[in-house]
């Protein structure tokens, strides 16, 4: 029964979301304030309704339901409860659900906190929302009902991909969807205001935190994944450019964007029809992402649909959103004019320059990962771009918006000048010439890069702490009255402060671990040892044993410093009963210095050798400390004062669809 | 500077921005792009041992062979022609004996050299890349991709 009342639900909530689209848009034209009216609780409606189905879906889960056919291809009675529950949305059918769940959630969100917007505004906003919704009930109900039933059912399940079975993994998709499904605010306020025909500092005001709470969220899922990618693998490294990583990541780059021009739009009044198009192209590219990965058209382990049907409702999906939101920006956007001026030279500027490197940023990884698609659809044979494409192309990118980023927070707002803030940051500079002349003394062997890099993260990590220091006046005034403003700074400033800090830090981490890593790969017998970066590292054999639902083999290690013991690892390869796949669980001992890392592979002759992969993974650890730091940055940024009580009330038409 | 002047500042920042990524782009295109063989194009074309290539193929049962120094060789086939190849390391965890398979690497003195091996998904997925080789051979059979 549960499966069909999660079916129904599903249904109305189409229903609901065909009504939430439509009525209000109407009545917001038409100014009917009873049709504008609708939009709050079909909106709260159309949440309850998707909240009542994926619990349904949960629930048969729970219970190991096995004539629903989601949970015979995706679970397994003697699954640990975490991962029955992951389960839901560790599959296609059941991680749509969860994007209708979030999508339903924010629109919801704004419904119930949205009190001080105008009326219009959040109408239009809310329908904008459904319209997406209808969209993808469509495609679930279409192509992709999760609520499908089997006759007979089988005994049991087949269990989940044994790879997806990792607490890292299992959060790791909502996290990411928050984030895609997050910038849907920023383009349903963007389409909203394209309808309205006006932008203005309260718009951006409020699309600032919800962009803001996106980019958070997808910021945690990528770095989730690159570190579940990291310990899961076994292959040490924590980015490959896969088409899937890169779905995600062209969301972020344009996120971050529009994060940025958003506050030019909200303080200067200008950049509008740019951030408002800024937030079609986010959305777009999360849309697009979602495609990526669903419709099976690239190799991954991502990729869950192999149905046609799947791919082209996707696509035909993805057309109409996307060419429809640009064709109505063709025709709207040129009302939104700025009045604010431009100097090169100032804090808009800065953040004109990151917006312009970002988005090109985006689109060079756009290219590299459709142009294999493309090609391929030319019938120009099939090739595959990897990793040294994006690095040739993104690195040499990324270096000038670094060395901007730290002079960028100096500027002043309208008119500027770079002297000062050079003068002020030659500390900073002089700090990151001589780490960046150490490294590449201490490692004249490795790449030249990794020292640029670890330079740019010293400069820009420096900066952030030194603009902190300027902006509470630090050896300036009093060492008190300085500590008196730390607790005084607005809670955005803080936000920008340690967004830019964890990304140096983030840097530093990748420069180590990109450019000097070290890795070892030989057959080892028990008492066999292997030098690694000073670390010796002593086989002492292989053991058996059994887990929840796989049985061990487990290698274990003793590592040795300067004689001293280290550490002990143990590297596993476990076999699960249901699916009889081997997954590889690398050992790990993280210091804030560098990770070692131990992987073995199979048994080579009969004395008790395995091959062993060894590796010293220098600062690895950083990268995802400065993720952890963006994040909470934002976070904190989210708080402040100027988010919350922000928009200002606006006159003129709006007052008078309120009085009518 | 005046209005006109501050945008064809902007605008010429911007195209020197995308000039320059398109410059970056092309070049990295030129040097990095990786060319997809079947084992039948491999031994047909013999392409020079300098360039970068991705062989795709099903790994022939009882083909795979342990050498000395943790290097491991095995037999790609699309059933019409084969291809050694030889990698050093652990192989992914879904490698298996019939399976589908790309590996990464150069063509040395006819055996494939690879730097990179993935198998992905589960056993009754085929990448892409090998069920076109398969189809190309005329050994396709729908039946393995079914989910």
């Amino acid at each position: 029964m549960t499966a069909e009342l999660g079916h129904f639900a599903l249904i109305l909530a189409l229903f609901m979301s065909i009504l939430q689209s439509t009525v209000p848009l109407v009545g917001a034209q038409r100014r009917h304030c009873s049709w504008i009216a609708l939009a709050q609780p079909t909106a709260i409606l159309q949440f309850l309704l998707v909240a009542l189905a994926f619990g349904c879906l949960v629930h048969v889960y729970l219970i190991s339901d096995f004539s629903v056919v989601n949970v015979v291809s995706n679970s397994h009675t003697d699954k640990p409860l975490i991962y029955k529950i992951s389960g839901v949305w560790g599959n296609h059918e059941g991680s749509l659900l969860l994007w209708v769940l979030i999508l339903s959630m924010f629109g919801a969100a704004v419904a119930v906190f949205g009190g001080n917007l105008p009326p219009t505004l959040k109408a239009r906003v809310l329908a904008v929302q459904a319209m997406v919704a209808v969209g993808f009930y469509l495609f679930m109900l279409f192509t992709s009902n999760p609520f499908e039933r089997i006759f007979p059912p089988p005994l049991n399940g087949q269990g989940l991909n044994p790879l997806l079975q990792d607490p890292g993994l299992a959060f790791h998709p909502p996290m990411l969807y928050l984030g895609y499904v997050g910038f849907s605010m920023a383009f349903s306020f963007a389409i909203a205001a394209l309808i309205e025909g006006r932008v203005d500092a309260a718009w951006a005001r409020w699309v600032r935190p919800w962009t803001l709470a996106a980019w958070c969220f997808l910021t945690a899922g990528i770095a989730l994944g690159s570190w579940w990618a990291y310990y899961e693998l076994g292959w040490g490294g924590w980015w490959f450019w896969d088409p899937v990583e890169n779905a995600s990541f062209m969301p972020w780059l344009a996120g971050t964007a529009l994060l940025h021009s958003a506050t030019v739009a909200e303080k200067r009044d200008t950049l509008k029809g740019w951030t408002v198009l800024l937030a079609i192209i986010t959305f777009s590219l999360s849309l697009l992402g979602t495609f990526l990965v669903r419709s099976g058209v690239l190799t991954s382990v991502h990729a869950f649909a192999t149905d046609p049907t799947r791919g082209v409702f996707i696509l035909v999906l993805l057309i109409i959103v996307i060419g429809g939101s640009l064709a109505l920006y063709a025709w709207r956007g040129p009302q939104l004019t700025s009045t604010g001026l431009f100097q090169p030279v100032s804090r808009e500027g800065a953040l004109l320059f990151n917006n312009l490197v970002m988005t090109t940023a985006a689109a060079a990884v756009l290219l590299g990962t459709l142009y294999p698609l493309l090609l391929d659809a030319l019938g120009g044979g099939k090739v595959s771009v990897g990793a040294p494409f994006f690095n040739a192309v993104f690195i040499p990118l990324m270096i000038p918006m670094i060395v901007a980023m730290a002079i960028g927070p100096f500027l002043h707002w309208k008119r500027s000048d770079v002297t000062p803030a050079l003068l002020r940051l030659r500390l900073a500079f002089g700090a990151a010439l001589l780490t960046g002349l150490l490294a590449f003394i201490a490692h004249q062997d490795g790449p030249v890069l990794g020292a640029i890099a670890l330079a740019l993260g010293v400069w820009l990590a420096l900066g952030a702490v030194t603009e902190l220091a300027s902006r509470i006046r630090l050896f300036q005034i009093p060492l008190g009255d300085a500590l008196r403003r730390v607790t005084r700074l607005p809670r955005a400033s803080w936000g920008m402060t340690l967004g830019h800090l964890g990304l140096a830090v983030s840097i530093i981490g990748m420069a180590g671990a990109g450019a000097w890593t070290v890795e070892s790969i030989q057959v080892m017998k028990p008492g066999d040892r292997v030098m690694i970066s000073g670390y010796e590292f002593t086989f002492d054999g292989a053991k058996d044993s059994t887990g929840p639902n796989y049985s061990v083999v487990a290698g274990n290690f003793t590592v040795r410093r300067n004689g001293e013991h280290v550490t002990n690892l143990a590297a596993e390869k476990r076999i699960y009963a249901v699916s009889k796949q081997p997954t590889t669980e690398a050992a790990i001992h993280t210091t804030l210095a560098g990770d070692l890392y131990a992987v073995i592979g199979d048994p080579e002759g009969a004395n008790g050798a395995y091959v062993t992969r060894l590796y010293f993974n220098p600062l690895v650890v950083w990268m995802w400390i400065g993720t952890l730091i963006m994040v909470f940055g934002g976070a904190i940024s989210l708080t402040d004062r100027r988010h919350r009580v922000g928009a200002p009330k606006r006159s003129r038409a709006d007052a008078a669809v309120q009085g009518a | 500077m005046k209005r006109k002047h501050k945008r064809l500042t902007f605008v010429m920042i911007g195209l020197l921005l995308l000039g320059s990524s398109a410059a970056l782009i092309l070049t990295a295109f030129e040097d990095n792009i990786v060319f997809f063989y079947s084992p039948t194009e491999l031994v047909d074309k013999k392409p020079d041992p300098a360039q970068r290539l991705r062989i795709g193929g099903l790994v022939m049962a009882g083909s795979v062979e342990k050498l000395a120094g943790a290097v491991v060789a095995f037999t790609i086939t699309d059933t019409a022609k084969t291809v050694t190849v030889q990698y050093k390391g652990i192989l992914p965890d879904l490698f298996r004996e019939g399976q589908g398979v790309v590996a990464e690497g150069h063509l040395k003195g006819g055996v494939f050299q690879a730097d990179e091996v993935l198998a992905k998904h589960d056993e009754n997925y085929m990448p892409p890349e090998v069920a076109e080789a398969l189809k190309q051979s005329g050994q396709w059979k729908p039946k393995e991709t079914t989910q």
